[in-house]
């Protein structure tokens, strides 16, 4: 019953790390026309580990063993299947006979699949929610109730999104066996940008599952490395992201409590901080500035950076600055509302009010919690009047408990302020 | 909504160089209409030194800088988004120069071409 139990733990992890490179490797030999079959294959690889496992045991090398099958099945399948007979066997024979190890899967080989599945899966012409969803499933292995948990959102929903972007990977002819600078330069912005969403889909996530959260962070920086570990796609730009990554992702222990709710930068115990996470982003940000170019990336990063630094007195006149530099690159509620923030702890509630009451966000919650938490000083009725706009504009459980609680700290409102 | 141009003008070339402050004024007012998703077009700077401006006049006369015979040089220029001229004003009035330096911004709306 032990060791029942211990190898199917063993599978939940091996799949989860092992499905998504055997696709990707598989993927490889059929082109992304066939990437399904890759899929099925990787699948049933599994399920025969499962089953023959739990009788057998678990051999020496699992990784090994699971390779040799998928080998195997691949090699059935196309003896069997016409498509080989009339679409690809020249290629296929003629590819084996010579080099007579085409399945020799080394470490290199692996990587370089993933890193060509990565460009293959992030296609301009998807929607950035369903190119999501399709990272997550083809580069992660999720499942699609997985995805659903973490976006908060329905089964049907997320498997029509990934219908589409499913149709774009098949149909885009995509040369997936060698990559080549060309389809880098095209696509290396929407592959940074689909890991960054990613990462923040984990890190700013409104689902309460810390597991969850924590995987997206660590998928997207498994796959950052990759980038960050080829010449090809080693660029500033990619340095710049996973160092903004490490920064972040250094303080998510300390983001939320054993329960799960949010707890705010200020409060956090910043012994939890990871320090080799830290000294990770200071080594990727430093390899970010060779070029001298300044991404949002860069930007992003530098924000993230001065936030691990105690230095307060210098601090946020730092961060206001980046901010300004951030905002005039790229528009975003999110970098206006910490924009103003960051203003406020450099000029003070009374003047950032005047620069928060322009943003007229009127539907957003996080503009009423900035205008509560500008407020609280200042007069507590207005204060509690945002707070609770907030709380009834956000969905999120945690985040009208910690509004609650800010209400209930307010100075109180009627004795005045002398 | 509508665009406008807010065209700057200095009145002395010496208050072309602004201190760090003065420049950290400049760029939060900038920053402050990013971040009112109001700026459409950041615009330039434009040079002042010898050598980097000139004007053509008819006849095709050159002559140096535009700083010899008008009391007012244009500095640079932004286009932002409004919904009337009077909200672009506004946003024109808020700008450090004023209390900086003086000068003037000129608030024009651009045709819009379809």
């Amino acid at each position: 019953m032990v060791e029942r139990q211990s190898h199917n733990e063993l599978l939940t992890h091996l799949f989860r790390q092992e499905y998504t490179k055997m696709t990707a490797v598989l993927c490889r030999h059929f082109g992304l026309k066939h990437f399904e079959i890759a899929e099925d294959i990787a699948s049933e690889t599994f399920l025969k580990a499962s089953e023959y496992w739990a009788i057998n045991g678990v051999p020496d090398n699992p990784t090994a063993w699971l390779y040799t099958v998928a080998k195997n099945k691949a090699r059935d399948y196309f003896k069997n299947l016409s498509i080989f007979e009339t679409r690809i066997r020249d290629q296929f024979t003629a590819e084996n006979d010579e080099s007579g190890h085409s399945y020799e899967i080394s470490t290199q080989l692996i990587s370089d699949s993933q890193l060509a599945m990565i460009f293959a899966v992030c296609n301009p012409a998807n929607s950035s929610k369903g190119q999501i969803c399709l990272a997550l499933q083809v580069l992660c292995g999720f499942s699609i109730e997985e995805i659903s948990e973490a976006f908060l959102t329905k089964t049907e929903t997320i498997k029509k999104r990934l219908h589409r972007a499913r149709m774009n990977l098949r149909n885009d002819n995509f040369e997936i066996e060698r990559l080549n600078k060309n389809d880098i330069d095209m696509r290396l912005d929407v592959v940074l940008k689909t890991l960054y969403l990613l990462f923040n889909e984990g890190y700013f996530s409104r689902s309460n599952d810390r597991q969850v959260r924590g995987e997206l962070c660590s998928e997207a920086m498994r796959m950052m490395l990759l980038l960050t570990e080829n010449p090809l796609t080693n660029t500033a730009q990619a340095n710049a992201l996973l160092a903004l990554m490490c920064y972040q992702s250094s303080r998510l222990e300390a983001r939320t409590s054993d329960k799960g709710e949010p707890i705010l930068f200020e409060e956090q115990d910043k012994h939890l901080w990871d320090e080799t996470l830290v000294d990770r982003g200071n080594y990727y940000l430093v390899r970010a500035t060779d070029t001298g170019e300044v991404s949002k990336y860069h930007l992003e990063a530098g924000i993230a950076y001065w936030h691990t630094t105690g230095k307060e007195d210098i601090k946020w006149q730092n961060i206001l600055g980046l901010y300004n530099r951030l905002i005039l690159i790229e528009y975003s509620q999110v970098t206006a509302l910490n924009r103003t923030f960051a203003f406020a702890m450099v000029y003070g509630c009374q003047e950032a009010l005047a620069e928060a009451q322009k943003l007229e966000l009127e539907g957003s919650s996080s503009y009423h919690a900035l205008l509560g938490h500008l407020y609280s000083g200042l007069d507590s009725t207005k204060a509690t009047e945002h707070f609770h706009i907030a709380i009834s504009l956000t969905k999120s459980k945690a985040e009208k408990q910690t509004l609650s609680k800010k209400i209930q700290r307010l100075p109180d409102g009627h004795t005045s302020v002398k | 909504m509508k665009e406008f141009a807010l065209i700057f003008r200095l009145s002395d070339i010496g208050d072309f160089r602004p201190s760090p402050e003065q420049m950290q004024e400049r760029m939060n007012w900038l920053a402050g209409i990013a971040a009112q998703n109001r700026l459409v077009d950041r615009g330039n700077t434009l040079l002042t030194n010898p050598g980097s401006a000139v004007t053509v006049k008819p006849g095709k006369v050159v002559t140096d800088g535009p700083y010899t015979e008008i009391k007012e040089f244009i500095s640079g220029y932004i286009v932002i988004k409004a919904d009337s001229i009077d909200e672009a004003v506004a946003v024109a009035k808020a700008n450090p120069i004023f209390e900086q330096v003086g000068g003037s911004i000129e608030v024009r709306e651009i045709l819009k071409r379809d």
